[in-house]
């Protein structure tokens, strides 16, 4: 498989963009190392699959380069670029079997029959549908034809990268946990290139590697999915990232206390550097702390939703969201604390590192 | 109330609804949940009266309304798809059932606005649907079926093509929109967590068969049957058969797992036992939990919490795990199981409840 590389890509659907506003996908430079498991993440409209279709072809950029293995492919047709692709719904036909299925990308270009035997039976085996390889696609469950769809792009030779564009949206819920933990395990013993557009982050969080937030055609950060969850960089990151997303509360900073309205928080370490603009500290839910020390607040509502309680709480007038366990109780007089790992502050939406946190 | 009374759907000589009772009241909030091709789609037809059932009747308010057309009748659906008006205004669409009423102008002005300040569309009153994005276009269907001030709202995965933190916020505003208006509400969906953020009542769906109706927490809790159970997983049930003996069940290696207090007296035999995912833990959490030895297969992390897959023997079972635990696949683990957490069920699939389920 490839490195991909970005090069100062941007792109504008309309004809001679002006301002940065004209472009949905913004300068973008970026590296899909070797091997490497991406999902791109964020709402409709961030320009995510703007950015997958540049690296599969289907969208010619604006402007910059594309790079596979240091080779420029930004002129190369998405066939020439050799990389397999899964979308939402399934290119499966149904009339032939699985098998046929697979072979039918190589003997269109007139692999001899020996090779697209061998090619097939590996293929087969890789996306473990070598027990349903006679079996017509038509009877086939979604999950097994994505699979095959999946299959269809690997079964060339040196396939440079897999791309994935939501390709568990027309999936159950349970079939999504198979498909999701076996793709998994394909990247892990394979080692291929992937890319993964999605709007869920779960889906984006248990799959990738590296998860790139996208926001209104940039992206806001990359990170693993620990740093996305402790250390969103921007506030979209807290709010887009976590259900309930982070909890951000305008705070007045001086020295390492924050206050919030009449309570002050101590905060994990100094500011680095002046703060200006909107500050606002960001705390997720599940490390605000229920309990009988802390900040007096009042419980508007407590949602059960099976393994864990969403309670939905105000101090001193700002709705703040927690995460209570199952079992746990809601006290009478309840008070909540930040558990300071969890503190974060922000400078007009970006983050602010704290220093002298460990 | 809206009383489905042994409701039937062949379709081909195929059962789509089999024998389905349920009877649903005012001013409440039903989920149907099952996996796609479970029947919550055609079940809602047959609420609605877009189809007449093969035998069974259905009744609104007592009034068998079995052969009424759904002209006829006072319903609003809202599906998957964002169904609009194109060439209409915003405005025009969500006003359309209140002028097919004849209602007078002023009315129609002051309940669309006030439709439209609820699902906060009121910028956009004077473009038309297609220029706007997917969640505003369903929430334009969703206005609409507000002034209609229907007795009975029918929505059929409303958000499943919406951006998963717009569902996440259209999830809370919607129970409490509808339930100002006192009118029937359900709600068709294939994910169980969405089933319990919406909370209200549950009727699982399984091939066509409603397997429990009641409470969400509790038919997620208290499932009657392993299908049940298995419809309300999400990330799915781990199931074991074991044997019981005693007051214990034997699991591999000789190590016992104890019965839950009220499965104790049941008889010796084979039963499925089950549990969360959550329910794994990798610390004891009661001084009887039971430790397990499992293979890793593969771990996902989410940020705040891991999913590990796992095989135990040979069935495979998912851990969801607080904090983040980066295991490598073929690496053998140490779990421990609380087996007061553990649901029985007997060969036919039924949960086995004792004397203290039924106190408790």
């Amino acid at each position: 498989m490839a490195r991909i590389d970005l090069d100062h890509i941007r792109h504008a659907y309309g004809e001679r963009p002006k301002s940065d506003a004209d472009y949905a996908l913004k300068e973008v430079t970026h590296t899909f190392e070797d091997g490497g498991a991406y999902a791109l993440l964020g709402p409709s409209g961030c320009g995510k699959t703007t950015l997958l279709n540049i690296v599969s072809g289907l969208i010619r950029a604006s402007e910059g380069r594309l790079l596979f293995d240091g080779h420029d492919v930004t002129a190369l047709s998405t066939q020439e670029r050799n990389i397999a692709q899964v979308f939402q719904f399934p290119v499966v036909y149904d009339t032939m079997s699985v098998y046929d299925n697979l072979a039918f990308p190589l003997r269109n270009r007139a692999v001899p029959e020996r090779e697209v035997e061998r090619k097939v039976r590996e293929t087969l085996e890789i996306i473990d549908l070598a027990d349903l390889a006679h079996k017509r696609a038509r009877g086939l469950t979604a999950d097994q034809k994505q699979k095959i769809s999946l299959g269809r792009g690997l079964v060339r030779a040196d396939v440079n990268a897999i791309l994935f564009d939501e390709p568990l949206t027309v999936i159950d819920p349970h079939m999504k946990w198979v498909l999701r933990s076996q793709l998994k395990q394909l990247h892990r013993r394979y080692g291929f290139t992937m890319v993964y557009v999605t709007h869920d982050q779960t889906e984006a969080l248990t799959f990738a590697e590296n998860v790139v937030v996208m926001y209104d055609g940039q992206i806001v950060q990359i990170g693993t999915p620990a740093e996305l969850f402790e250390r969103p960089r921007h506030t979209f990151v807290g709010y887009f990232i976590g259900s309930p997303g982070m909890n951000v509360l305008p705070v007045e900073v001086s020295g390492t206390e924050a206050k919030i309205g009449a309570e002050r928080i101590a905060l994990p370490g100094l500011p680095a550097g002046p703060l200006s603009g909107t500050v606002e500290l960001g705390i997720r839910p599940e490390f605000v702390r229920l309990g009988r020390e802390g900040m007096p607040a009042t419980i508007a509502k407590v949602e059960d939703v099976g393994r864990r309680k969403i309670v939905r709480a105000a101090i001193q007038g700002r709705d703040i969201a927690l995460i209570a366990g199952e079992d746990e109780e809601i006290p009478a007089e309840p008070r909540l604390s930040f558990d300071p790992a969890g503190i974060n502050l922000y400078a007009d939406s970006w983050r602010v590192e704290l220093g002298g946190r460990p | 109330m809206l009383e489905l009374d042994h409701v039937t759907k062949t379709v081909g000589g195929a059962d789509h609804i089999r024998d389905v009772s349920l009877k649903l009241r005012h001013g409440t909030l039903n989920v149907l949940l099952g996996p796609t091709l479970s029947g919550k789609t055609t079940l809602m037809r047959l609420m609605a009266g877009l189809d007449q059932p093969t035998s069974g009747r259905v009744l609104f308010d007592g009034k068998d309304v079995t052969g009424v057309a759904v002209q006829k009748r006072n319903v609003a659906m809202v599906y998957q798809q964002f169904i609009n008006y194109p060439a209409m205004t915003v405005y025009d669409n969500i006003a359309s059932p209140l002028k097919v009423a004849g209602t007078d102008a002023a009315t129609i002005r002051r309940e669309v606005g006030r439709a439209a300040e609820l699902l906060r569309l009121t910028p956009y009153l004077d473009r038309t649907p297609l220029s706007l994005s997917g969640g505003q276009q369903q929430r334009t269907a969703l206005a609409r079926a507000i002034v209609k001030k229907a007795g009975l709202v029918l929505l059929d995965e409303p958000l499943a093509n919406l951006d998963y933190k717009l569902r996440e916020e259209l999830r809370e505003e919607l129970p409490k929109i509808f339930s100002q208006s006192g009118a029937i509400f359900v709600y068709a969906t294939t994910e169980p967590s969405e089933a319990l953020l919406l909370g209200g009542s549950t009727a699982t769906l399984s091939e066509g068969r409603v397997t429990q109706f009641g409470p969400t927490v509790e038919v997620f809790r208290a499932p009657a049957d392993l299908v049940t159970a298995m419809t309300f997983a999400d990330p799915p049930l781990n199931t074991i058969r074991l044997e019981k003996k005693g007051a214990a069940f034997a699991l591999d290696g000789g190590v016992r797992l104890p019965a839950p207090a009220d499965v104790a007296a049941a008889d010796d035999g084979l039963y499925t036992v089950a549990f969360q995912p959550h329910h794994l833990s990798l610390q004891r959490t009661a001084p009887d939990s039971v430790p397990v030895t499992a293979k890793v297969a593969v771990t996902e992390i989410t940020g705040s919490e891991s999913f590990v897959h796992l095989a135990f023997a040979d069935v495979r079972w998912v851990m969801l795990a607080p904090g983040i635990h980066a295991f490598e696949p073929d690496e053998t683990i140490e779990l421990f199981i609380d087996p007061r957490r553990l649901m029985v069920f007997d060969e036919q699939g039924r949960a086995v409840r004792g004397p203290a389920a039924k106190a408790a």
